[in-house]
């Protein structure tokens, strides 16, 4: 093998992942003891996949049959038949080496519990290089890696600071790149969002954003440059988060988020991010996520503050926290009062970090409390946030049944609070009471 | 009785700072003595007597609205937070 390809320094190899850590623990002669002596029960059979170029032992055969009641009886077993595997796949150590992944079914062991992962009769366990190998080792086809969702050398060495964390190892990093997310808004806090989560190599990113780049975006909005003013910011996105990471899918919606395009946008994706610039957007978005059952990561932001947290399918929503939006001209939007350029990131990489947890299924999620976040006083609180029973969308007697008219609901044109829209919205206002009186 | 409260950004435009000290038995009682110190407070995150829906009040780390309302009691050290919807992203 030529381990050169791997590009891993000892400073990754001595942050080795737990799970195989918890081989070394594992004394090798466990590989050693054939399945066969314990005792006269019948151990679990299983196949093997022998990856091409371990084949010449196998006589060329893909997959072999052994027994054994974990992973390592049943490479002791493979061994034992094919004299010489155990020495393919370990080397001269005890570990399965960072080059080779080894699969129950198409998990990888890592995320199991490493070669201790009991089997039963009919699992399947692949043994994969991970890398192009050198030398004698052909690398695994194509075929061979799509077939067990291996990662190319490529990801392997792009994603490796990810892969060596046991808490993403290779089975999450690919769940990371099987996952879909869709950012609400291109700007300050949807730039570091989109670029935090096409570093991770998330394997469809969709950002809607119906506005084109200005200058005065620039001070904040990390995905736009100079050279992108008047350009689409989707488009603006899209160019950046590829600049970054061909590998990521990217998916523009270049309109504006409507009661009649919502659903048909957010049912395609499985996370949803909030870095809407205004309420009626954000009442859209919970209540569209609220009927589609989609995690919504909401974050919003103003002058110095952030506000963060995670709404969970059934357990509470954005109008439990706040049931109304201001009146128009009682909040002001960051085009009126302004923003920390900075605090765009310190929010939008919180947000980033509460999708990739939940998609590894690692942590504490933030659902169920409210993170708050001053710059000014660099001071990080939270208080708790719950279901409210009496919530009009998702309480025990919901009257909100279906999208609404939420340009209405925060009486004014998207909910924008500038002047000529306050006096539009102020209009609009009278006219409804007008036509409320007659 | 002294009660720190902390306020957002858009709030200190009323207050002059982020943290300020009322008194008061209760939340309400504690909302009116703040506005007899910062006149408008209260126009700032109550309607008619009501809190407007876009603002919550936290007793420390948790909401009024499953306390006793504007009628929860204070005590002293404790901390009262003034949260109003944001909207940036």
């Amino acid at each position: 093998m030529d381990h050169g390809h791997l590009h891993i320094d000892r400073t990754d190899r001595a942050i080795a992942p737990a799970s195989r850590v918890a081989l070394a623990a594992k004394p090798a002669t466990a590989i050693s003891h054939p399945a066969s002596t314990t005792g006269g029960r019948t151990m679990p059979a299983v196949s093997v996949y022998i990856p091409t170029p371990f084949r010449k032992l196998t006589g060329n055969r893909q997959h072999v049959e052994a027994e054994g009641k974990d992973v390592a009886e049943v490479l002791a077993n493979v061994d034992k038949q094919f004299p010489g595997f155990a020495k393919l796949v370990f080397g001269s150590g005890t570990e399965v080496p960072a080059h080779i992944n080894i699969y129950v079914n198409k998990q990888e062991i890592g995320s199991l519990q490493g070669i201790a992962t009991p089997l039963r009769d009919g699992d399947e366990v692949a043994v994969i290089p991970a890398m192009a190998g050198g030398s004698a080792d052909a690398p695994a086809s194509a075929p061979e890696r799509k077939r067990i969702g291996a990662l190319t050398s490529e990801q392997v060495n792009r994603y490796s600071r990810h892969i060596i964390m046991p808490q993403v190892g290779p089975s999450g990093q690919r769940k990371i790149m099987e996952s879909s997310v869709l950012i609400i808004g291109a700007g300050g806090l949807g730039s570091p969002i989109a670029v935090y989560l096409a570093l991770a190599g998330i394997g469809k990113i969709g950002i809607v954003d119906f506005d084109t780049v200005d200058i005065s975006n620039l001070q904040r909005q990390i995905l736009h440059q100079n050279a992108d003013i008047g350009k689409l910011k989707a488009v603006s996105a899209k160019e950046t988060i590829n600049a970054y990471n061909p590998d990521v899918e990217v998916v523009t919606h270049e309109v504006p988020i409507t009661s009649d395009n919502s659903m048909e946008i957010i049912a395609q994706y499985d996370y949803i991010i909030n870095g809407a610039d205004n309420f009626a957007a954000r009442y859209l978005v919970n209540d569209t996520c609220h009927f589609l059952k989609k995690p919504l990561i909401d974050g919003s932001i103003l002058l110095f503050d952030g506000q963060v947290t995670v709404y969970l399918p059934g357990k509470g929503c954005y109008r439990c926290l706040y049931p109304a939006p201001p009146p128009p001209g009682m909040v002001p939007s960051c085009a009126e009062a302004g923003v920390l350029g900075a605090l765009c990131g310190t929010v939008g990489t919180i947000q980033a970090t509460e999708v990739l947890k939940l998609i590894l299924g690692v942590g504490e999620s933030l659902h169920g409390r409210l993170l708050l976040y001053d710059a000014l006083a660099m001071e990080v609180r939270q208080v708790k946030i719950r279901r409210d029973p009496h919530c009009v969308l998702c309480g025990e007697h919901p009257t909100v049944t279906e999208l609404i008219d939420y340009d209405a609901f925060c009486g004014g044109a998207f909910g924008h609070t500038n002047e000529e829209e306050q006096k539009a919205a102020d209009a609009a206002k009278a006219a409804r009471e007008r036509a409320a009186g007659n | 009785m002294a009660i720190e409260v902390k306020v957002t950004s858009v709030l200190q435009k009323v207050t002059g700072a982020k943290v300020v000290h009322g008194e008061g038995g209760t939340v309400a009682e504690l909302l009116s003595d703040l506005d007899g110190k910062y006149p408008g407070f209260k126009q700032q995150i109550m309607q008619e007597g009501s809190l407007h829906r876009f603002v919550n009040i936290y007793l420390n780390d948790e909401d009024i609205r499953y306390l006793d309302q504007l009628g929860t009691r204070l005590k002293d050290g404790d901390s009262i937070s003034i949260l109003p919807a944001l909207a940036g992203g």
